[in-house]
């Protein structure tokens, strides 16, 4: 009987030592196409306070879907402002918290240097079998590439050849992996891997891509959660920001 | 939602169909030669019951593509990669459930043991024919088993499928696939009808299997 009890024991302490609030570290789920960014300003943070940052990553959809049934994420990072705006309203995120903290950059992109020119005009010539974009019902950049075809015209004769990734990483992959020739990515991950031939698509041809940050309703008494989100506003994340191909939105 | 169950039957028929023509002879083999390789080729067929499944669906994806080793096959078809085909989701989930079909149908010949290939072979059958009418016969509960393990396997196949497989509707958005987007897109209702369905699907399986096993006595893997 002493063993069992003993052995509960250790596996109680287990289990609790694993519960991401009793440390001093924070939750931040973000968008796939935040990836690197993240990752940088993470571990910027992290040298900088000492707190503990984990980062899961996933199309907005998915991770919204986690967060509706109470996933341990203190702070969302979302790859467009109506997930955000839709947690609060539910009461899922703390109201007054949400900002904009990125504004996404689509690109066409191949890992073939010579497919794509300044223009993309491949779209036009329809010169490839396989075009990859993320999955438009879950993830912002595979909302704003649809949208993209459509203004120029050509959805209706792609359509059969589009393939989708679940995020836009792995809609990148497909790409990088030469399975389709080219896709629509984050101008992020292009600028992160130099190679192959890309097209930076024009801003008038789809819907802002406005990532929205907001803290959620796990993170309110966590202020590590809160010093993070402020600390994605200081001047040092910013910097980090805009390297990685994004835009921020004017100070009002 | 119908368009994604019928082509997810669809698989894992023509799935199951390749995997007895290749799991039968195979676990033949497994099953009687004193071959060295036996134990080897036995662990590379099981490897999917231990590997994650984005490991298979990321060499495969390497390997359908257009820089992988397979290319030069497709090229006379003109062909660039298997990816993002039905054929290609064929293939993965022949590799996928391989282990589902040659295990009980090796556990079935090796049960047989020699007597009555022995007495088969003193009626002057020939090899090939006493393989057909008195080991084949014999087994047939294992290959049953197999085969409709494959089959089941085959429709809850979800990683492998995500990674080569680019969510084409009718050609390779398999119910798995439907499932985890209407999760993601919060449509629950749809994914709540579409998971309830899998779940008696899944119980009906294995009680089948089961009831298999012990009307032909064939111990269950």
């Amino acid at each position: 009987m002493r063993r069992i009890l003993l052995a509960a024991l250790a596996v109680g302490s287990f289990l609790l030592g694993h519960s991401p609030s009793l440390a001093a570290e924070a939750s931040i789920a973000a968008a796939a196409n935040f990836t690197a960014a993240a990752q940088e300003i993470a571990a910027r943070f992290q040298a900088q306070t000492g707190h503990k940052i984990n980062l899961s990553f996933g199309s907005s959809g998915q991770l919204y879907a986690q967060i509706t049934q109470g996933a341990p994420f203190d702070v969302f990072l979302s790859a467009d402002a109506a997930r955000p705006a839709q947690a609060e309203n539910a009461g899922l995120a703390v109201p007054g918290t949400r900002f904009t903290y990125a504004i996404g950059k689509l690109a066409l992109w191949s890992a073939d240097p010579a497919l794509i020119d300044d223009q993309g005009r491949v779209l036009r010539n329809g010169d490839f079998t396989h075009l990859a974009i993320a999955n438009p019902a879950a993830a912002p950049y595979g909302t704003a590439a649809v949208e993209v075809m459509k203004a120029l015209g050509v959805y209706a004769s792609i359509s059969p050849k589009i393939v989708q990734g679940e995020n836009i990483i792995q809609t990148y992959q497909f790409a990088a992996s030469g399975n389709a020739e080219l896709g629509f990515v984050a101008l992020s991950q292009v600028l992160e891997a130099p190679g192959g031939s890309y097209w930076r698509v024009p801003e008038n041809l789809h819907a802002p891509i406005l990532q929205d940050a907001v803290l959620l309703k796990a993170g309110e008494q966590n202020r590590f959660a809160a010093e993070f989100l402020a600390y994605l506003k200081s001047p040092q994340a910013i910097s980090i920001i805009e390297k990685h191909g994004y835009a921020l939105p004017r100070a009002k | 939602m119908w368009q994604a169950i019928w082509l997810t039957l669809q698989l894992a028929a023509l799935t199951t169909l390749i995997l007895v023509a290749l799991g039968v002879p195979l676990g033949w083999w497994l099953a009687r030669s004193r071959s060295l390789w036996v134990e080897p080729v036995a662990a590379l067929v099981a490897l999917p019951v231990v590997l994650p499944p984005t490991v298979l669906g990321f060499y495969l994806l390497v390997a359908m593509g257009p820089n992988g080793p397979l290319a030069p096959l497709l090229a006379p078809f003109g062909l660039r990669t298997l990816a993002f085909s039905f054929a290609g989701l064929v293939t993965g989930s022949v590799i996928y459930s391989l282990p589902f079909m040659v295990q009980p149908v090796r556990n079935a010949f090796q049960l047989i043991g020699d007597g009555p290939l022995e007495a088969a072979a003193t009626l002057r059958a020939a090899p090939l024919d006493a393989f057909f009418s008195v080991a084949v016969p014999l087994a047939r509960g294992g290959i049953l088993s197999g085969a409709i393990l494959s089959f089941a396997h085959t429709v809850g196949e979800f990683g492998v499928v995500l990674m080569i497989g680019g969510n084409i509707p009718g050609e390779t958005r398999t119910l798995s696939l439907t499932i985890f987007d209407y999760v993601e897109t919060m449509q629950w209702g749809a994914a709540h009808a579409l998971s309830a369905g899998m779940l008696v699907f899944a119980f009906a399986v294995i009680l089948i299997t089961m009831l298999i096993a012990r009307r032909t006595g064939t111990p269950q893997t």
